[in-house]
């Protein structure tokens, strides 16, 4: 309890301080280039002097913040996956080398490819029928509310909920596993799901499309009811039938929200982590890289050259994300 | 409309969305339900037979010899299978027949001796003569035992299994770490809204960069980095002040373009009359944008709320995994791998993780969908 009264001290001392800065700078800002109560030129030149100060004013700490944390250790990542474990010797691309030649790697490339190709594509895909579907009944909203409902569950919560669906008891004894449950009931034998090389790959993807599906959802049924009317009532008018209508006419109008949907998991699966460090630990050879990394930055005492190097390879899949983003984003905002 | 030919297809809409939101929501309700069930019940049965009820198979051994009691003439030994609890459906005295009797029957025992079992678990061994041996009788029954609910699961798991604390813990990590961000990044998405100066566009396309960085690269420079800063000043390298300040740092590009994007929709004609007014950049920030700006600082409020109380990765490396600093989420993963088969503290524990997320979720939903459609997300 205390150390909760702690932190929101801290939080409001917090608050405060950034709240100070902003206030003071400004107002030495104003003092040291009064524009107030001055006459023609001065005014005039001090007012713009000020005026190309402050946004570096309202920017430093949100610009600070950014460089401490994302800026300099992403270059330090790279700086560091030349070195050696403790990272003071360098070894050049020795990590790398290391690398393509270890077996786990090469496990953890394959699993997040596999990853890569299931997760984005089933997520967005549930997601688009279900935000066509919801659209049609009186209780859409209900059901888009429950569809919705496992992303506010943390990936170890849902571990925990689906460990427990693929939960395993020896042949003969009652099952208290759904999956195996039902497996049993059709007259299937009982397996121990998240232990079956490969497979479990994809018991473990589950989760994640369980997760992902409802973000999918939200944005494709917003971008759904954006269609202009006119395109769907004149194919209506031409004779198309309800399949014809959603894959021709509503979906290629949809394409760039599909894509952001679609690149938006992609990063997310690429990071998955917490899913496989709760089921297998990369164990029965579901490793991925992400926990490949979290594993090698701890491991012995902790090697950080691999791990940064894992870390830097996770970095290259995400870039041609990254520029695809930065190219819309600046198109978006070059009007603006 | 004609609605003979509409249903065929209205109905199938209906029943697939059904389905798929069954689908979507049975994992977390079979969560819930078996978290609130009795242990042993919870372990030999799925929970959703939880109103139904268990039957189980068992085997008593009736008291021995000495315990019998002379009445009438004859011998008896009496006792109860079932302590008040349940009832016997069946039963017999061989493991080849376990359920060939019966409650209520009296079945003929090899020796002249007669077993009755009723149905509340009560039974009677009767002789004629003295019965002999150290050894009691075995009986089969099978007993139905009535489903029972109960908080036992929650009590344990809150003393106990150190969830209590953790839950505080997550409490001290997230809120601090949800509030902090939100005016840094409010100031610096109004100067790259409405400030014009050079190298805008560049700052903005950073960000957006900056958005999908993985965390990973950005975890052993800021562990190394904090060693040096607790060794340098003597103090622990794994603070709460440490964790807060890394998630201000990971929030804050999601914080920026949200608060951003949605500041430069806002109506230019506000800014420019109170400018006209003579109001400088502070005061139409403060005055203005801000407390128009509250739907999105709302959306970014809950997105980094449930993503600093769900998250574990940061948590374990910045935090620690020692047991007073743990972290619901962390405490999580110690049990699956320390308790992974007692599946009463999983699910009463996993269920205390996710409950706030989903009060949040439930109440605030409207806000997370607000931000999510403003073409932005990080994700967990």
């Amino acid at each position: 309890m205390e150390q909760l009264i702690a932190a929101i001290l801290t939080m409001v001392a917090g608050v405060l301080v950034c709240a100070a800065y902003f206030w003071s700078t400004n107002l030495v800002l104003d003092w040291i280039f009064p524009s107030k109560g001055k006459f023609g030129a001065v005014a005039s030149r001090n007012l713009r002097i000020a005026n190309s100060i402050r946004p570096w004013l309202f920017l430093a700490p949100a610009l600070l913040a950014l460089t401490l944390y994302l800026v300099y250790p992403v270059v330090q990542s790279v700086w560091l996956s030349l070195h050696g474990r403790g990272g003071q010797n360098f070894v050049g691309l020795r990590n790398y080398s290391w690398m393509i030649n270890d077996g786990e790697f090469r496990q953890s490339i394959f699993n997040n490819f596999l990853w890569l190709l299931v997760v984005p594509a089933l997520s967005t895909f549930f997601g688009l029928i279900i935000a066509a579907l919801t659209d049609r009944i009186w209780w859409g909203n209900i059901a888009k509310t429950l569809i919705f409902m496992p992303m506010a569950i943390s990936f170890v919560g849902a571990a925990v909920i689906w460990k427990f669906i693929y939960d395993y008891r020896a042949a003969g004894s009652e099952q208290i596993g759904l999956l195996n449950a039902i497996v049993v009931a059709l007259g299937g034998e009982p397996q121990a799901w998240i232990t079956l090389p490969f497979w479990n790959n994809f018991f473990l993807m589950v989760i994640l499309i369980w997760i992902q599906t409802g973000f999918a959802m939200v944005i494709l049924s917003a971008a759904l009811r954006g269609i202009p009317e006119e395109t769907i009532e004149a194919a209506v008018i031409d004779g198309a039938n309800g399949w014809q209508i959603f894959f021709k006419i509503m979906v290629p109008q949809i394409w760039g929200t599909i894509a952001v949907v679609w690149t938006t998991i992609t990063i997310l699966v690429l990071k998955v982590f917490d899913i496989v460090l709760a089921m297998t630990n990369g164990q029965w050879q579901s490793q991925v890289l992400a926990n490949l990394m979290f594993d090698w930055m701890f491991r012995g005492g902790g090697d950080f050259g691999r791990g940064a190097a894992i870390a830097v390879v996770i970095m290259i899949l995400v870039v041609p994300i990254m520029i695809w983003n930065i190219r819309n984003a600046t198109r978006e905002s070059g009007g603006h | 409309m004609n609605p003979s030919r509409r249903s065929p297809l209205t109905w199938a809409v209906h029943l697939s969305v059904l389905l798929l939101v069954l689908l979507w929501t049975l994992p977390t309700a079979g969560l819930l339900i078996s978290s609130l069930r009795d242990k042993d019940q919870l372990a030999v049965s799925g929970w959703w037979t939880a109103l139904s009820g268990s039957s189980r198979n068992a085997v008593a051994r009736a008291p021995s010899a000495e315990n019998q009691v002379e009445r009438d003439g004859k011998f008896v030994i009496s006792g109860n299978l079932l302590e008040g609890r349940g009832e016997v459906s069946a039963f017999g005295f061989s493991s080849r027949e376990p359920t060939k009797f019966k409650p209520g029957e009296t079945a003929e025992l090899n020796d002249g001796e007669r077993l009755t079992v009723q149905a509340d678990g009560s039974f009677e061994i009767v002789s004629d003569q003295r019965m002999e041996g150290s050894r009691g009788q075995r009986i089969f029954f099978t007993a139905a035992t009535p489903p029972r609910f109960t908080l036992d699961n929650y009590a344990e798991v809150l003393s106990a299994a150190g969830i209590g604390r953790s839950f505080l813990n997550s409490l001290t990590v997230a809120v601090p770490s949800t509030v902090i961000p939100i005016l840094i990044a409010a100031f610096a998405a109004y100067a790259l809204a409405w400030m014009p100066f050079p190298g805008r566009a560049v700052l903005l396309a950073v960000v957006v960069g900056l958005l999908v960085v993985p965390l990973q690269m950005s975890l052993i420079p800021l562990l190394q980095l904090y060693n040096g800063v607790g060794a340098f000043f003597g103090v622990s390298a794994k603070t709460y002040m440490g964790i807060w300040l890394a998630h201000t740092g990971f929030g804050l590009p999601l914080a920026i373009y949200l608060l951003r994007n949605y500041m430069a929709g806002l109506p230019r004609e506000i800014m420019e009359s109170a400018r006209v007014d003579g109001a400088s950049d502070f005061d139409i920030f403060v005055k203005i944008i801000l407390p128009l700006s509250f739907p999105a600082l709302a959306s970014f409020a809950i997105f980094q709320f449930l993503w600093t109380w769900n998250d574990l990765l940061v948590a374990i490396v910045f935090l620690g995994a020692g047991d007073d600093k743990l972290v619901l989420t962390g405490r999580l993963v110690n049990l699956l791998g320390s308790r992974g088969g007692n599946w009463e503290i999983l699910t009463a524990s996993a269920f205390i993780t996710i409950v706030v997320p989903l009060i949040v979720f439930f109440a605030l939903q409207r806000y997370l969908v607000r931000g999510l459609l403003a073409g932005s997300v990080k994700g967990g």
